[in-house]
C-alpha cells in the first residue's frame, strides 16, 4: 500500500513535469528558428550526482555559456543561433535515463542531446540515440568494447577508452620500473565489486601477468566500503612495491587517508576514479605528490591550461584531470561540426566520425568513432596532475618514483 | 594479528552504533519512521565542514553548535509535521505508514537544499587523521572518537531512560502511548522531546563522520539504511541493543574482510541480520512482539 501511493504520487510528479516540459516547448518551437534546441539527461541526484556533477554538468554548462556569450552557434551559411538548453535530472536511475532521453527525442524535439553521466548509462541510451538518429558523444563511459558498439550503433562515439588501455598502460609502467631495479614483481591489488572496478581489473590481472608481475593480494570490496584497514594490512603485509587499487571516489579518499593512518608507503600508488579531482590535491597537498592514476594531462598544453582558468572562473570549481577536458573537447567537435555542415543530425555525425577539429586538447580526430589520444596513466607531480603514459606521446612527462612517504598533510 | 581484527571491528562498530542511536530513539519513542534520519546526519556533516573551513572552528567544538541545531530541528520538525500525523493516527501501525511517506517527502527537501547549498560534488575534509596506537593496532584518532562518542552517548542516555524520573516517562510513552496519560505524562511533549533528541544524537553523528568519510548531498540514505539494520537488529527503542548491534556488525565485516575475503563484508551483514531476526524477531534486546 505504502509503495503503491508513493509510486503513484511519483507519477503523478513525473507527469506534471512532462506536462509543464512539453508546454514550455511549444512555445519555442515557432517555425521560424531562432534557438538551437539542445537536450540532456543527467544525474542530479543521487548516487551518480557527485560524478556527473564534476566531470560532465560544469562543462555542458560551461559550453553553452561560451557559445551564447559568443553570440550563439555558428551555421554554415555565417548566421550564429544562440542554444535554448532542455534539461532533466534522471535521478541516477537508467530507466528516468531512457525516459528522458526519449522525451527530449520525442516531446521536446531537440536538434541534439548530450549524452548521460557513466558507462551503464550511456549503454543504457545509446539503442534510443541510435533509433532517433541523434549523435552520441560518450565521454564519461570506459568500454573495452566500443569497436563492438560502434558497429551496432554508427552515430555513437566512445571518448574514454576502455578498461584495458588503462590496465596495460599500468602493467607497463610497472614492468619498466621493475626492469629498471625501483620496484620489486609484487603487486597487491584491490578492486570495487561494480561496473568499473570488474572491468579494470579484469583487463589488469592478465596484463599484469604479461609483463612478468606477480600479484600476491588480489581482493575485491562492495560498493559503500568505508573502512580499509584490513586491505591495507594485507597489502602492507604482502611485501609488493605496489599498490593498486580500482576504486570509486569515497574509496580513493578513504584509502588516501586510512593508509596515512597506517603509515603505509608503497613506491608505486595507483588509484582509481578520485584522484584527478582537484578536491584530492586541495585536501591532500604535498601527500598527492607521486599518486597515480586514470587520466592526466599535458602541463604543456596553453589551450588546455586556458581552459582549466575559465572552468574555474565560470563554474566555481576547477575541471578533474581525466574527463572533463575530454568532454569540453567533445561539445567543440560538435560545434565545429554544425559549423561546417549544419544542423542536419546524420551530417553532424559523419562530420565528427571524419573530420579534425581544433579542441582544447590540440588537433583532435577520431579513429573508428573512438578517441585514442588520451593519457591512460597520470601522475600528481607539484600542482599538476600530469600524464605520463603513454610515453611516446608528445608532452608525457617522466613517472617518479618511489612516491614520498607521506608526511603531514 | 586477532587484537587488531578485534580493537578495528569494535572502531567500525562504534561509527555504525553512534548512527543507530538516534533513529533508535525516534523509532522506538516518538513511533517515527523517520526515513529523513541520514539526511540529518548529512546536513550536520555539511555543517561542520562550513564551520571547519569557512570558520575555522574545530570540528569537536562544532558539536557544541550543530548538536543543538539537531535537536532545534527535530523539535520544530515534530512540532509542524509530525504532531497532525500523531492526532490523526487511528493506530501504530497507521501511524507508521503516514510518517514514512512524509519523512520520505522530508528527505527530499533536505536533499534539494542541501544540493541547492553545496552542489552534487564529493565534500571532504581531514580532521584528527592521525594513527593512535591501541593495544599495539594503530587506529585512526577520529574513528577513536567516533567509538567512545557511541559507548557514551548510549551509555549516559541508557542511564538517563532507566534511573531517572523522565526517563520512565519516556519508556512509558514507548511502551503504552494509549495509557500513559493515565499517569499524568503529556505523551505529546514526551514524544517531541525524544524525536528532538534523535535528531541531536544524528548531527552528533553527522559531524564525527564528517572527519574521515566522504560525503555529498545525496548519501544520507546509505546512512538511513545502515541506521535501520542496526536498530531492527538491536531491537527498536532500545540503546544498548543499538550499540551491541552496531559493534557486532562492525566486527564481523572485519573478520571476514580479514580472515576470508573483503567482497563478502556485505554479505556477511546482511547474514548476521537475518540470522538475528529468525532467532529473536524483535531484536537482540526487543521486547517480545505484543
Amino acid at each position: 500500500m505504502t509503495s503503491l501511493r508513493r509510486r503513484s504520487v511519483l507519477r503523478m510528479l513525473g507527469l506534471a513535469a512532462t506536462v509543464a516540459a512539453a508546454g514550455a516547448g511549444l512555445g519555442a518551437s515557432a517555425q521560424d528558428r531562432n534557438t538551437v534546441r539542445i537536450g540532456y539527461a543527467i544525474s542530479k541526484t543521487g548516487p551518480n550526482a557527485g560524478g556527473a556533477g564534476i566531470t560532465t554538468l560544469p562543462n555542458y554548462q560551461l559550453w553553452v555559456k561560451d557559445v551564447n556569450d559568443a553570440g550563439g552557434l555558428k551555421l554554415p551559411d555565417g548566421t550564429r543561433l544562440p542554444i535554448e538548453v532542455v534539461e532533466y535530472d534522471d535521478r541516477s536511475q537508467t530507466e528516468e535515463v531512457v525516459r528522458a532521453t526519449e522525451r527530449l527525442a520525442t516531446q521536446d524535439e531537440v536538434d541534439f542531446i548530450l549524452p548521460p553521466w557513466g558507462t551503464g548509462f550511456n549503454l543504457a541510451v545509446a539503442p534510443l540515440y541510435d533509433r532517433f538518429g541523434y549523435p552520441q558523444l560518450a565521454v564519461s563511459s570506459v568500454t573495452d568494447r566500443a569497436p563492438e558498439f560502434v558497429e551496432r550503433w554508427k552515430n555513437s562515439f566512445w571518448m574514454l577508452g576502455g578498461g584495458h588501455d588503462y590496465a596495460s598502460a599500468l602493467a607497463g609502467l610497472l614492468k619498466d620500473a621493475r626492469d629498471r631495479g625501483e620496484i620489486n614483481d609484487k603487486v597487491a591489488m584491490i578492486s570495487i565489486a561494480d561496473g568499473f572496478g570488474i572491468d579494470l581489473v579484469t583487463a589488469a590481472r592478465p596484463a599484469l601477468e604479461e609483463a612478468g608481475m606477480d600479484v600476491i593480494y588480489d581482493a575485491t570490496y562492495p560498493i559503500g566500503t568505508s573502512e580499509f584497514g584490513p586491505m591495507i594490512n594485507e597489502a602492507a603485509g604482502s611485501g609488493a612495491d605496489s599498490f593498486v587499487a580500482f576504486s570509486y571516489p569515497p574509496d580513493t579518499f578513504a584509502l588516501t587517508q586510512q593508509m596515512q593512518v597506517a603509515d603505509f608507503n608503497p613506491k608505486v600508488l595507483y588509484l582509481g576514479v578520485g584522484v584527478g579531482f582537484p578536491r584530492y590535491k586541495e585536501l591532500h597537498g604535498d601527500n598527492a605528490t607521486g599518486v597515480m592514476s586514470l587520466g592526466g594531462i599535458d602541463p604543456g598544453n596553453a589551450a588546455n591550461a586556458a581552459y582549466r582558468a575559465r572552468h574555474r572562473e565560470v563554474t566555481g570549481q576547477a575541471p578533474d584531470y581525466w574527463g572533463s577536458v575530454i568532454t569540453y573537447a567533445s561539445l567543440q567537435m560538435l560545434q565545429q561540426a554544425i559549423e561546417r555542415v549544419g544542423l542536419d543530425r546524420e551530417a553532424v555525425s559523419r562530420e565528427i566520425a571524419t573530420g579534425t577539429f581544433d579542441t582544447v586538447l590540440g588537433e583532435t580526430k577520431l579513429e573508428n568513432n573512438q578517441l585514442r589520444q588520451l593519457w591512460w596513466t597520470g601522475q600528481w607531480q607539484g600542482d599538476a596532475f600530469v600524464g605520463v603514459a603513454p610515453q611516446e606521446r608528445a608532452g608525457a612527462s617522466k613517472p617518479v618514483l618511489p612516491k614520498p612517504a607521506w608526511g603531514a598533510p | 594479528m586477532l587484537a587488531t581484527t578485534a580493537i578495528a571491528g569494535l572502531v567500525l562498530g562504534g561509527t555504525y552504533a553512534l548512527v543507530a542511536l538516534g533513529l533508535t530513539l525516534q523509532y522506538g519513542i516518538a513511533r517515527i519512521m523517520n526515513l529523513a534520519y541520514g539526511e540529518i546526519i548529512i546536513a550536520a556533516a555539511f555543517l561542520a565542514y562550513v564551520l571547519y573551513h569557512g570558520l575555522g572552528v574545530n570540528p569537536v567544538a562544532g558539536l557544541l553548535v550543530v548538536v543543538p541545531a539537531g535537536f532545534a530541528f527535530g523539535y520544530a520538525l515534530y512540532g509542524l509535521m509530525m504532531r497532525p500525523l500523531v492526532a490523526r493516527a487511528k493506530d501504530r501501525a497507521g501511524l507508521e505508514t503516514d510518517s514514512i511517506l512524509a519523512t520520505f517527502g522530508v528527505l527530499f527537501v533536505i536533499q534539494g537544499v542541501m544540493l541547492v547549498a553545496f552542489g552534487s560534488n564529493y565534500t571532504s575534509y581531514s580532521f584528527l587523521n592521525v594513527g593512535v596506537d591501541v593495544l599495539g593496532a594503530t587506529m585512526a584518532a577520529n574513528r577513536l572518537l567516533a567509538l567512545c562518542l557511541a559507548v557514551a552517548l548510549a551509555g549516559g542516555l541508557y542511564l538517563l531512560l532507566t534511573r531517572t524520573r523522565w526517563g520512565t516517562a519516556l519508556r512509558a510513552v514507548a511502551v503504552a502511548p494509549q495509557s500513559a496519560p493515565l499517569v499524568g505524562i503529556d505523551v505529546d511533549r514526551m514524544a517531541r522531546f525524544a524525536f528532538a533528541l534523535g535528531a541531536a544524537l544524528a548531527a552528533a553523528g553527522g559531524v564525527v563522520i564528517s572527519m574521515y568519510q566522504t560525503f555529498t548531498a545525496t548519501s544520507g540514505v546509505v546512512f538511513t539504511m545502515k541506521a535501520l539494520i542496526v536498530v531492527i537488529m538491536g531491537g527498536v527503542g532500545n540503546l544498548p541493543g543499538a550499540l551491541s548491534a552496531g559493534l557486532i556488525l562492525g566486527l564481523a565485516e572485519t573478520v571476514i574482510a580479514t580472515h576470508v575475503d573483503p567482497g563478502l563484508t556485505l554479505a556477511a551483514t546482511y547474514a548476521i541480520f537475518l540470522a538475528v531476526l529468525l532467532w529473536r524477531p524483535s531484536g537482540l534486546f526487543g521486547r517480545a512482539a505484543r
